[in-house]
């Protein structure tokens, strides 16, 4: 056990086998079984647990995909199957640490969506130890819609033992948590889903053909639970009461047509 | 009784000076020896407020402006007063005022009154409990002048204008024993004092000369009895009750241990802890209160005391939660030979209704409370950690969100301009880039930022951004804004700060301000 968790795990042998509901939500399908059905991920796809998501630090595609994600995904509850509720005002944590606050900054109020803007509680911690703590706190916290952490690097305190209480703790309680790590490697970890996202060229604007449109990223699952992994470009659509959705395209690596909409395909491609 | 102490702001600067043996001041002495006034800053200028008894043989008069003061007497020492301190203190003082009555009430600006109805045998008398309160008033440095009346009313106009410790004993007829007594001692508004002088009315006993029915539509239309002399009259008199709102003490909650053994270990320590948390809720609980802030005191044997102090972000009466909370901050306690008594005090504590106990097991099955979650948090990580943003009224950027703890309510404000963009991510201070252009005041091409070249693909702007003359110096450079999309799809905020030629210094520098999603 790392130094700068605290104590009160909860005893292994009361948790529920981690279970993943397959498309038709009824019954759970254990996915360690060999007739597991393995899925395409969808933007419907229900999502519990916690998720990571790799992305570099100097561009706010990490957090936006996070809120993307955790706001889009339909919730399974601990135990039982709530239906989202059509407007949720529990309040999200953000928990940032030291060194991503200082790489990426932090929230800009104006800037958040607009159902999220007055639901925002930001934690900053001086390390990842204390940004572990915080992540675990706001987990178990019942009034909770979803829990954002950002990390920047590969702390030590980050291994796989952390993620999998994390992953534990989020299962049990239902809160959906979704870590961001900045300009982090691929390192072990046991999180539920997990993603490499980059920003993508923006969908054009309808009303100015110069200006930045509707922002996308193009994110990579690259591990995940019950699901194929496969790369996506994803974007956030936002409705008239600022409630949002995701909506997500499949990509490979040779189809650049359906991204590129009706921009110059140069402009379009990532040189990756 | 009726306490009146007529000098109570010279006599509480007074208190609050030492003199050479760390004493407070006696009458006359150190800096009391010269002239000293107490001044409030009015519209017009400093004015005094009270003074000693060098400044008022110095020929200085109270509420004159202090440059007309200092004409008089140029040696004049001038210190600020303190009226909110004055205030606290009489509300203190009528606390401890109620020694000599059941209860108590405050006379603004400078006195007290005390019931003590049935009270005084208890000391012997009343011209003995008259003796007594002047001898601790005078031991604590207050001039004071007491009187005891019927009523209240009496015992203030006796009090301040009548002779020393007088004492009006019931049964007798107060109208013609304060008869001699001058208007000002119906407690009456200056203007309504002027009414009467020109009226012709000085003393009290000038009221019964004149016939009632013309006074009374003389004052038909004041309502409030300092506006009003026949009421203040009738009160003086008895005839009219006349309610006064008691002052009363309400001591925090408060339970503690004393220990047969001292303790020196951590976890007997927190037995003791769980005991007394326990009992502090059962007292709020009867109280109907819930602790926002709770003071743990620690007494070790050799006299040292401890105090660990807890702040909650919202009323709770949780005793498994506060030990919680305790337990982080009990650590690095020094124990020494033991700690003998143990105090726990709700020093602060709000109305909290009793609410329903959840069913089952509570915090491992259903997740802890927002209101938990965030004292957890920020006892641990220290209370500027979590936060929440609210919105600010203004143009810049970084003045447009302030932070605030987060259970607090949101300020209201205006909606924000639902076309302008606005980066998910602001950085704590915009990071100069350095920028190519076509031309110095138009879209930028390529700019370098953390040692990377980003080429500028799209772009919307200016948005422009004029400093706040009201806050800022008349050379801060307004602000062009630039939404950019760079190569690899990375969309930035960018700005401009100033223009070629505006005459605030040279060519303008560009930033990075924030990122978008």
């Amino acid at each position: 056990m790392p130094s700068g968790v605290p104590d009160g795990m909860f005893p292994a042998a009361r948790l529920a086998p981690a279970r993943w509901l397959g498309e038709d939500g009824g019954t759970p399908v254990p996915s360690g079984s060999p007739g597991a059905r393995i899925d395409e991920w969808h933007p419907g796809s229900p999502f519990r647990g916690a998720g990571d998501i790799f992305a570099p630090g100097a561009e706010a595609t990490g957090a936006a995909l996070a809120i993307a994600l955790a706001e889009g995904s339909p919730r399974i509850g601990p135990g039982r199957d709530v239906p989202p509720p059509c407007s949720d005002e529990r309040p999200f944590l953000w928990v940032q640490d030291g060194k991503a606050l200082k790489m990426g900054g932090r929230p800009y109020l104006p800037g958040l969506p607009r159902d999220l803007r007055h639901r925002c509680v930001h934690v900053k911690t001086r390390n990842a130890a204390e940004a572990l703590f915080a992540l675990e706190e706001g987990i178990r916290c019942r009034d909770l819609a979803f829990v954002i952490g950002e990390i920047a690097g590969n702390p030590r305190e980050i291994d796989f033992t952390a993620t999998r209480r994390l992953v534990l703790a989020a299962e049990r309680h239902g809160v959906p948590l979704w870590l961001v790590r900045l300009d982090a490697r691929r390192d072990l970890g046991a999180a539920r889903m997990r993603w490499e996202a980059a920003s993508a060229p923006s969908a054009p604007s309808s009303w100015n053909a110069q200006a930045p449109g509707l922002p996308r990223w193009r994110a990579e699952l690259f591990r995940a639970r019950g699901t194929r992994p496969g790369t996506w470009w994803i974007s956030r659509q936002e409705d008239g009461d600022g409630h949002g959705r995701i909506a997500a395209a499949a990509a490979s690596d040779g189809d650049l047509a359906g991204a590129a909409g009706d921009q110059p395909l140069a402009a379009a491609a990532p040189e990756r | 009784m009726a306490i009146w102490l007529a000098q109570l702001a010279i006599n509480r600067w007074r208190r609050l000076r030492r003199n050479a043996e760390d004493a407070p001041l006696r009458e006359g002495e150190g800096e009391d020896a010269v002239p000293v006034a107490l001044i409030r800053e009015t519209a017009h200028g400093p004015r005094i407020d009270a003074l000693n008894r060098a400044a008022i043989m110095a020929g200085v008069r109270e509420d004159v402006m202090l440059a007309d003061a200092r004409a008089v007497c140029p040696s004049l020492v001038v210190h600020p007063a303190d009226a909110a301190g004055d205030l606290a203190f009489l509300e203190k003082m009528a606390v401890w005022a109620q020694r000599w009555g059941p209860w108590s009430a405050m006379d603004m600006p400078d006195g007290l009154l005390v019931d003590v109805t049935g009270a005084a045998h208890l000391f012997g008398g009343e011209q003995r409990l008259l003796a007594d309160a002047q001898a601790m008033l005078a031991s604590r440095g207050l001039a004071a002048r007491l009187a005891i009346a019927p009523t209240a009313g009496a015992a203030w106009a006796l009090a301040h204008h009548g002779p020393a410790c007088a004492i009006l004993p019931p049964g007798e007829d107060i109208a013609e024993r304060l008869s001699a007594l001058p208007m000002a001692a119906l407690r009456l508004d200056d203007d309504v004092l002027l009414v009467m002088r020109r009226l012709g009315l000085k003393r009290l006993g000038d009221l019964s000369g004149v016939g009632r029915e013309a006074l009374v539509r003389r004052f038909r239309n004041r309502r409030t009895p300092a506006a009003n002399p026949l009421l203040r009259h009738d009160q003086l008199v008895g005839l009219v009750p006349e309610p006064l709102l008691p002052v009363i003490a309400v001591p925090p909650a408060m339970v503690q241990h004393r220990l047969m053994e001292p303790i020196r270990h951590l976890p007997l320590l927190e037995v003791v802890l769980r005991d007394l948390a326990a009992a502090l809720v059962r007292e709020l609980e009867g109280r109907g209160h819930g602790a926002r802030r709770v003071d743990l005191a620690c007494w070790r044997v050799d006299g040292e005391v401890t105090i660990r102090r807890l702040e909650l972000a919202a009323a709770t009466r949780d005793p498994a939660h506060l030990c919680r909370l305790f337990s982080e901050k009990l650590q690095g306690l020094e124990a020494g030979f033991g700690f003998e008594m143990v105090r726990l005090t709700a020093s602060w504590a709000e109305p909290l209704t009793a609410a329903q106990v959840r069913l089952g097991e509570a915090e491992n099955e259903q997740g802890t409370s927002l209101a938990a979650c965030i004292d957890r948090l920020s006892t641990r990580l220290g209370p500027d950690a979590v936060r929440r943003a609210v919105p600010h009224a203004s143009h810049l950027p970084e003045r447009a969100q302030r932070w605030q703890p987060p259970l607090e309510p949101m300020p209201p404000a205006q909606e924000e301009m639902v076309f302008h963009h606005r980066p998910l991510k602001l950085l704590d201070r915009a990071e100069p880039v350095e920028v190519l252009y076509a031309t110095p005041d138009g879209l930028p091409r390529r700019f370098r930022w953390r040692g990377a070249l980003h080429e500028v693909l799209r772009a919307e702007g200016p948005e422009r951004i004029a400093p706040e003359w009201w806050h800022e110096r008349g050379t801060t450079r307004l602000r062009d804004y630039y939404r950019i999309e760079d190569g690899e799809g990375r969309r930035y905020w960018l700005y401009r700060a100033g223009l070629v030629g505006d005459g605030r210094g040279g060519l303008p520098q560009w930033f990075l301000h924030g990122l978008f999603a």
